[in-house]
Parts: C-alpha cells; structure tokens; sequence
C-alpha cells in the first residue's frame, strides 16, 4: 500500500495547480474583462435567441450511453480472466466464450434494430 | 528523516515532479512543433518570427541557420495565455463552468506518476501492481470536463461539441479496453514494467497483437479528439466545439488536458506494443537486465528511449492530422461499434484459441501469432512500397 501514498499527495499538489493559476496567479496579471455584449453566448454575431440548455437533443446520445455501460463492464470482467488466462486454460476460455456469446446476443439485436447506425 | 518516508513518499515525489516538468516542456514545445510542422506540410511557414532577433543577438553569426524560427513562441504563448482577459459568458452555470477545464487536468496530470520511464527502480516513480488499470480508470475521466464544459457554457455550438465528444470518447473507450485485453492474455500482468520486461524477452507485441496495436492507435486517436477524429472541434460545422466560450487561462487548460492526455496515449502505446525503455528481441539487446548493469548511464539510456519513441508517436498524431480529411458523424460511430469492437473481440478469440492450442500441443502460441503478424506487416509494407506501374502516372494526368 505505501507505494500509493505519493498518489494522495501528487493528487494533492495537481488539484492545487489549476486552482492557483485559476483563482490567484492570472486574476493579479490579467487584462480586465469586456462588457454586455461580449459576455453574451456566441452565436454567429446575432443575439441569442434561446437557452441552450432549455433545447432538446438527439436520443441516440442516450442509446450509446447505455451500450457503453454494457460493453465497459464486459471489459472490465475481462481483464481479470486475461491476467489468469493461461492458468485458467480452456476452462476458463469456454466459460468466457459463454459469457460474450450473451453479450453477443444483445449486441446483435442491437444492431438489427438499428441501434447502432447513427441517422 | 525517517527511511520509509523517503523511500516511499519524498523519492518518488521528486521524481514525479521532474517527470512532470519534462512533460509539461515537451507539451509548450508540441503547440510550437506542431504548428510548424503542419506549416511544413502544407507548404507554408507557420510561426517563424517570435525571438529570432533575441537569438540573433545572443548567438554567433555561423549559427543562425541552424537555428529554427520562431522558437520563443513556446514561452509567448504561455504568457499570452496568462495575460488575456478572462470571459465568463453571463448565462452560464458558473460553478461547472469553472469544473469543466479543471477536472480534465488533474487526472491527465496524475498519471505521470504511473508510467514507466526506464528501467526500475530509479526511472519509476511509484511501483504499483495494478498501474495499468489506475491508468485506464484515470484517462477515462477526462470526459466528464469536456460534457460538464460544454453543458455550462449555455452556448449550442459547445453543447453539442459536448455532446459529441462524451458520445465519441465513450465509444472508443470499449476498442481501447478490448485491445489491451489481448496484450494482458500474452503478458499476464497489469504491471507496466513486468509487460514491458515480457517484451524484451520475447518481442514487441505489436507483432503477435497486430491487429490490437491498430485498434489501440484508431482509439487513442479518437479518446483524444484528434484529426480524423475531431468532429467535437469540427471549425466549419461547430466553431470550436465544447471550448468555444472559453479564453485565457481556461482555454489553456483545456489544451494542456489534451496535449498530456495525448502524451500519457503514447506512452501506454510504447509500453504496450512497442518495448517501452527496451531495444531487444528474445532477450538480446538492450533488456532491462542490461541496462541495470551500466548503472545510471544505462538508466539515462533507457529513458531516452522510451521518450525518442513517445515523440515519434506524437509526431505521427500531426501527421495524421495533416493528412486525413475529417469523418462524419455516422461513420465515426459505424467504424467505432461496428468495425473496432467486434475486431477487438475476434482477435481476443484468437489469441485465446491460438495459445491455448500452443498448451496443449506443446507449441509457442505467440511465435504463431507473431509470424502471422510479421507476415501482415510485410505484405502491407509490400503493397505500400511495390514499384508502381506506369498505369498510376497515366492516370494522374488523364484526372488532370
């Protein structure tokens, strides 16, 4: 566990950095800022006519969220069957095969529902 | 002091500091290389004027040509950075809008406490056994800056750069994982060093997992929204993407999020697939073993190595760049989920059936693979570099 710690206080140090330059270092040395107009969000020069945020967007967005979770955890169940891999031999090659044939599945039908394909 | 203390805190913090102020200078001068050298590639100059006359007045006169133009402008961009006003759109979220381009940072700065530089234990900073998954769970983080940034700004152009992004990343980040599975089936281990000492034993695996090494490059070219891939920063469609509210400092920070992501890219690509600090096949050459034996100097060696094969993968990055027009949308996701990911579980297949069959029958997996690889290597190089026929030339002039 020791050979963590300088993690903790390397983390410690690379959170203060932005936080020092951000808050402290560049409001002594910079320019002061603009006014209305320029604080306005951009839009091509034209005054904006909505909120961003109060917009929808497209679906998909979600629908590829979700797949990751799925396909991320299938990684992440894979790594330490890869590390044990050869000891494991092929008992544990055809219990991982079963495991991404269910995946698989899901995957397939996935596809054939058009899931995957952006438009 | 006491010993533990400095054995396991002090040492490897100063370490860690160093190999971060290195980083952190190959970045400032990756913004100047890159601009000059895609100036090159386009048959244009780039930026050549900034500190010529400071050099001209310090340096003898035989000198001049050899140096190149422009060369302050890793320390005047900076300063301008520092310098600029500092903008905060008046409808934004304030607090995530001060997150966005910090989050990135911390973690794409962390990880250069876990990557191998040299040879153990002087160019580690912390031995740690599980390095690579750390690695993987910190890189995969630097997404959540980008879609808080560009949810914050209230701006359209940087919700969907946002938007695209997060839903880019997080695509890529299945074929990235996927194909360092087949490196950990031959190497056994989450440690960077054990996986790189593997290789200078056997050979690099980018020849037994070739098609992993491929998968691995498309990915990391995507994870950091790089040209082919940087449909979040496409300028004619998107103006600048999640990043196009913010200036000054924030700006900057959301450019050295992505420099040092690149950087930390590279380095796993060379750990992985290219030897890290080693030049050795089947245990000859320039093993870990080997350069332990010269002490420091070897030491010395082998960190030069390894940063003279990161650079040459960061070079590669602006030549892609300058040379491959941009994807759409759609064939970014087709490419990702229907191309990478069931490449990525076949070679898994493969690989496991391959050396398995190797246990069984008394023969080396990975020689097999690595043959196979060799041989798709030379058939590609075979194809690129063949004598052309006369046909091609005709044709040009026909197109023209």
């Amino acid at each position: 566990m020791a050979n963590y710690s300088v993690l903790l206080v390397a983390a410690l140090i690379v959170i203060s950095l932005p936080v020092l330059t951000l808050f402290i270092i560049t409001p002594l040395v910079r320019a002061a800022g603009g006014g209305k107009v320029k604080l306005e969000p951009y839009e091509c020069g034209i005054p904006a006519t909505s909120e961003a945020i109060d917009h929808r967007f497209s679906v998909r967005y979600f629908l590829i969220a979700v797949l990751f979770i799925v396909f991320d955890v299938e990684t992440v169940f894979l790594f330490p069957w890869a590390i044990r891999f050869k000891q494991l031999g092929w008992f544990g090659a055809i219990e991982m095969a079963v495991f991404l044939a269910i995946l698989i599945v899901g995957y397939v039908y996935a596809w054939k529902r058009k899931v995957l394909s952006w438009v | 002091m006491p010993e533990p203390l400095m054995r396991y805190l002090i040492w490897p913090l100063v370490k860690f500091l160093v190999a971060f102020l290195i980083v952190q200078v190959i970045v400032a001068a990756m913004n100047y290389i890159e601009r000059r050298l895609l100036g090159l590639m386009q048959a244009r100059l780039g930026p050549n004027r900034v500190g010529n006359e400071v050099f001209e007045k310090i340096t003898p006169r035989s000198l001049h040509r050899f140096i190149p133009g422009g060369l302050l402008q890793i320390i005047a961009d900076p300063i301008k950075f520092i310098l600029k006003e500092d903008i905060v759109p008046s409808s934004s979220e304030k607090v995530a809008y001060f997150l966005g381009p910090m989050l990135p940072l911390i973690p794409a700065f962390l990880v250069f406490c876990l990557i191998p530089y040299g040879p153990p234990p002087t160019f580690v900073v912390t031995h740690v056994n599980v390095g690579l998954l750390l690695i993987l769970a910190l890189t995969s983080t630097g997404v959540y800056g980008i879609i808080l940034g560009g949810w914050a700004s209230n701006n359209k152009y940087s919700l969907m750069g946002g938007l695209r992004s997060a839903a880019q990343m997080v695509s890529y980040e299945v074929p990235f994982g996927l194909s360092i599975v087949g490196v950990l089936m031959l190497c056994g281990s989450f440690d960077l060093v054990r996986i790189i000492n593997y290789q200078a034993d056997h050979i690099w695996n980018l020849f037994p997992q070739l098609i992993a090494a491929f998968i691995f490059l498309v990915a990391m070219n995507a994870e950091n929204n790089r040209t082919p891939f940087d449909l979040p920063e496409a300028e004619s469609e998107l103006v600048a993407g999640y990043h196009t509210e913010y200036s000054a400092m924030k700006f900057a920070f959301f450019m050295l999020a992505e420099y040092s992501s690149m950087i930390v890219n590279c380095c796993l690509m060379v750990s992985l697939f290219f030897g890290g600090w080693t030049l050795a096949i089947n245990g000859y050459g320039l093993t870990t073993g080997v350069l332990r034996g010269w002490g420091l100097a070897g030491g010395i060696l082998g960190a030069v190595i390894f940063i003279s094969k990161v650079m040459l993968f960061m070079l590669m990055y602006i030549w892609f760049r300058a040379t491959f027009p941009r994807f759409r949308f759609d064939q970014l996701m087709d490419l990702g989920w229907k191309w990478m990911i069931p490449l990525a579980l076949a070679n898994i297949a493969v690989t496991a059936v391959v050396v398995l069959l190797g246990l069984q029958f008394n023969f080396q997996g990975e020689v097999v693979l690595s043959i196979a690889g060799a041989a798709i290597i030379a058939f590609t190089l075979f194809l690129l570099l063949r004598p052309r026929a006369k046909v091609i030339h005709a044709r040009r002039v026909s197109e023209a």
